[in-house]
């Protein structure tokens, strides 16, 4: 099960509660109704079902139903659970995910400023200190380079860390450990020690937080050899997102976004996961694919709500893996629309959208009508000011200029 | 004898480390009274020997060691601080290091390896010191000078110089070089280039010592870290970061600073406010303690109860090892700055001549035992370049094997398979 937006039709009250959330004067997203969830087969909803599949021989053989998606019919009856599951913030569901992988594993552990005794400055790890101690939820000095290097060192012999930046930026303070340690000793040692960090924390451009705490530093950590990165952007992805990290032998970097912690979903009461390594079919259409991730997705789906009166089919994919891109799902789109608008929060200089470029270029330039367009933030420090911050990111407006553009 | 290494110049007064020149004339480079040489600083004259009680779990006490050591052997029947198996262990580690940092630096004029070498010849006595008091399951992380400490942790000399040649038999499968020497089975978690980088580690490494005590109640774990590190970190944030971490959560960790007073080309002296670098341990919780680097006896004595504190659940103990390094920082260091009298006053405190000296005059051995000691390792160390040579450079299928843990990291390709399903993976060929 997957949180998809479905089409317009159905979703109406679902997109107006959209659009009054992104109401530039409202500081906190706070939807007045939960997303209705449909079950769907496609390919990414199969995926993430249940089980862990770890045998990626039988991980081909379940790419054959992708064609699948742009079924709608398939009603409670395709489901593959008969739970209702449970509600919850996209906070509660990384913390769910959290608590369950530290009931399963006694060596996954917590490392980061406040995230014990406070709780998490976005209460992802709330409570958790006092069910499973201080030494395993462990406050730290403000010392990011050298706690994520103890973290990594930890890792190297035995335990599974995960790592809490309070503000992704400040692990910019850890660049040296992130990049020196994490990425590349599991090659300088031979493959001798593993690293299964996860490596954690809200980024993005909120509002009016200033431009230190604004930052996207996925566009920083994506040259790094020997992680992957991730962007959580529902409550469901979140929790499957950060399931799979701790569960992975990889260092994973989860990129979750200060502006989405108070989404709210229903999940499956289930243990599941979400494939580290795949992108997220959010809407499947004809005439257009617009990729993105985190935040930057919810402008698009309100930009799909105006495309759509308007008569355009946009398919939207929420690409989740930041590194390595799931040029799989994403070939297929551009197979099938022969157009490509990538909408995100990075800068526009080096960012996430600038590598998908060169790759989609790379891979897949025969099927293109037209040059690929991508809608950035602008390179500029985000201002405090409201109204100057509201223009550094890309908003809905944008979106639907861009399609039109490249519709014509 | 354990502790009277006169030294020519100063020979009228017995060797005191805590005021070795004070009385004599200045010497060529930068000293006053001076607790050790290179510093000019005053060291604060701790006089009463009741309070360098070694044992006092105080964590503010500041003090030279050897004065212990010497004041041990004035008042009880003349023992010994070792036996003769240890003794020969101890000379034979410290042989082992220095032959193969010699045959580094004729193995690489030869152009048998490549890139930044740096040879640890004169620091023998403190990896002899510390490493041989270590159980295998204790760990060891060190800098990019770090051939002596992953030998005497118990990498085959073949496995380190294979590395060094950039065989894929070395510990390392050759990706590593000089500078990274792993071993998870001998637990030396590096080898870092970036100085003050593995002190981080060193401490996670000692978290999970703790955590596997306390949250999986390993009741019998007790595995102690030990951090080498030189007097240039001494001024990185990475070194004070975890000083305090590490004396916070009493962590089972001792970081060992080798000061050979150089930086390169940097006098510590040039680049540190206040060049007592024990006196920081303190100032974080921690006993900070000032030792001989020269003499491994002592070493020895002060890594003992280090680690035994450490051992004991006690917490962190920051030991400074005066020592010297009789090269270039690395084979690519002209050696031009640091004055030819400082070379000379420390190649006369040359740790194995020292040791030598110790085994022979106490009859713990003989000149003939210790040559056959000598000659054995002449004949390891042969065989280890031998077996470099004749090792295989790796293939081109092994660039891609390491980079993930789980290979499926590297990505789903455009036709729907994990990369690392495509056979070009195994081959090394393939982009990713």
């Amino acid at each position: 099960m997957a949180a998809i937006f479905q089409g317009v039709g159905a979703a109406a009250p679902l997109s107006s509660s959209l659009s009054n959330s992104f109401d530039s004067n409202k500081s906190v997203f706070s939807p007045r109704r939960s997303f209705s969830v449909r079950k769907r087969a496609s390919f990414a909803v199969v995926r993430s079902d249940g089980i862990v599949n770890l045998n990626p021989n039988g991980r081909s053989a379940q790419r054959l139903v992708s064609n699948a998606v742009a079924t709608k019919a398939d009603g409670p009856a395709a489901s593959s659970s008969s739970k209702p599951g449970h509600e919850l913030l996209l906070f509660e569901a990384l913390q769910e995910g959290l608590e369950e992988e530290m009931e399963r594993d006694p060596r996954v552990c917590v490392m980061g400023e406040d995230v014990g005794h406070y709780g998490g400055s976005y209460k992802v790890t709330k409570g958790l200190a006092k069910r499973f101690g201080d030494l395993r939820v462990l406050d730290t000095p403000i010392a990011e380079n050298s706690f994520t290097g103890m973290g990594i060192g930890a890792a190297m012999t035995g335990l599974r860390p995960v790592i809490e930046g309070m503000n992704m930026g400040f692990l910019l303070l850890a660049f040296n450990q992130i990049s020196n340690n994490c990425g590349m000793l599991h090659y300088t040692s031979g493959g001798q020690f593993t690293i299964p960090v996860v490596i954690r924390g809200p980024g993005g451009v909120g509002r009016q937080l200033g431009a230190e705490h604004s930052q996207r530093l996925e566009s920083y950590f994506q040259s790094i050899p020997g992680i992957q990165m991730v962007a959580c952007s529902t409550p469901y992805n979140a929790k499957g997102l950060m399931k799979a990290a701790i569960r992975s032998e990889n260092p994973v970097i989860l990129f979750e976004h200060v502006l989405l912690y108070n989404l709210k979903e229903r999940i499956p009461d289930e243990d599941y996961i979400c494939n580290l390594e795949e992108a997220e079919m959010v809407r499947p259409g004809e005439h257009v694919t617009i990729l993105t991730y985190s935040r930057m997705r919810y402008h698009v789906m309100q930009a799909a709500k105006t495309l759509v009166n308007k008569g355009y089919d946009p398919e939207v994919i929420d690409i989740r893996s930041l590194k390595p891109f799931d040029l799989h799902t994403i070939g297929n789109s551009v197979k099938k629309t022969h157009r490509v608008l990538i909408v995100e929060e990075c800068m526009r200089t080096g960012g996430i959208g600038a590598s998908l470029t060169a790759a989609i270029t790379e891979n897949f330039n025969d099927y293109l009508d037209a040059p690929i367009m991508c809608l950035s933030s602008q390179d500029v420090p985000t201002p405090y000011a409201g109204t100057l911050e509201e223009v550094t990111v890309v908003q809905p407006a944008q979106i639907v200029t861009a399609v039109e553009q490249l519709c014509q | 004898m354990a502790t009277a290494f006169s030294v020519p110049k100063f020979a009228a007064q017995p060797f005191n480390p805590i005021s070795p020149t004070s009385q004599q004339k200045p010497l060529i480079f930068p000293t006053a009274a001076s607790p050790f040489l290179g510093s000019t600083r005053k060291l604060l004259h701790l006089s009463s020997s009741s309070q360098l009680n070694l044992r006092r779990r105080s964590s503010g006490s500041v003090f030279a060691v050897s004065d212990i050591v010497k004041e041990k052997k004035s008042t009880s029947i003349p023992s010994l601080l070792i036996t003769k198996e240890e003794g020969l262990e101890l000379y034979e580690d410290m042989v082992l290091g220095r032959a193969f940092e010699d045959m580094c630096a004729q193995m690489y004029y030869r152009g048998k390896m490549f890139g930044f070498v740096h040879l640890y010849n004169g620091q023998e006595a403190i990896s002899t010191g510390f490493i041989k008091l270590l159980k295998q399951q204790d760990s060891v992380v060190s800098t990019y000078r770090d051939h002596v400490h992953a030998l005497s942790k118990g990498v085959p000399a073949r496995a380190v110089m294979s590395e060094l040649f950039g065989k894929t038999t070395g510990c390392c499968r050759g990706q590593g070089g000089s500078m990274h020497m792993f071993s998870s089975e001998h637990n030396l978690i590096g080898g870092f280039a970036f100085i003050g980088e593995g002190i981080p580690v060193a401490t996670g490494a000692a978290f999970s010592s703790k955590y596997r005590r306390e949250v999986l109640k390993e009741a019998d774990c007790d595995h102690v870290t030990l951090a080498f590190f030189g007097d240039g970190t001494c001024n990185n944030g990475q070194f004070f970061e975890c000083l305090n971490m590490a004396a916070l959560w009493k962590l089972p960790i001792v970081f060992v600073v080798e000061n050979n007073l150089w930086a390169i080309g940097m006098s510590h002296l040039r680049a540190t406010s206040d060049p007592q670098i024990y006196k920081k341990g303190p100032a974080f919780g921690m006993p900070g303690v000032h030792v001989d680097g020269m003499d491994v006896l002592k070493v020895r004595e002060v890594a003992k109860e280090a680690i035994a504190r450490a051992r004991r659940g006690e917490g962190p103990t920051l030991v400074e090892c005066e020592t010297y390094r009789f090269r270039g920082h690395s084979l690519a260091d002209p050696d031009e700055l640091r004055d030819p009298t400082e070379k000379a006053h420390y190649a006369a405190r040359d740790p194995i001549t020292a040791l030598k000296k110790y085994l022979i005059e106490n009859n713990l051995s003989g000149e003939a035992e210790l040559k056959a000691i000598d000659k054995k390792i002449d004949e390891l160390l042969e065989d280890a370049v031998e077996f470099a040579d004749e090792s295989p450079l790796p293939p081109r299928s092994q660039l891609l094997e390491n980079v993930f843990a789980d290979p499926k990291g590297f990505g789903i390709g455009p036709d729907g398979r994990y990369r690392c399903e495509d056979p070009k993976f195994t081959e090394g060929t393939a982009h990713v």
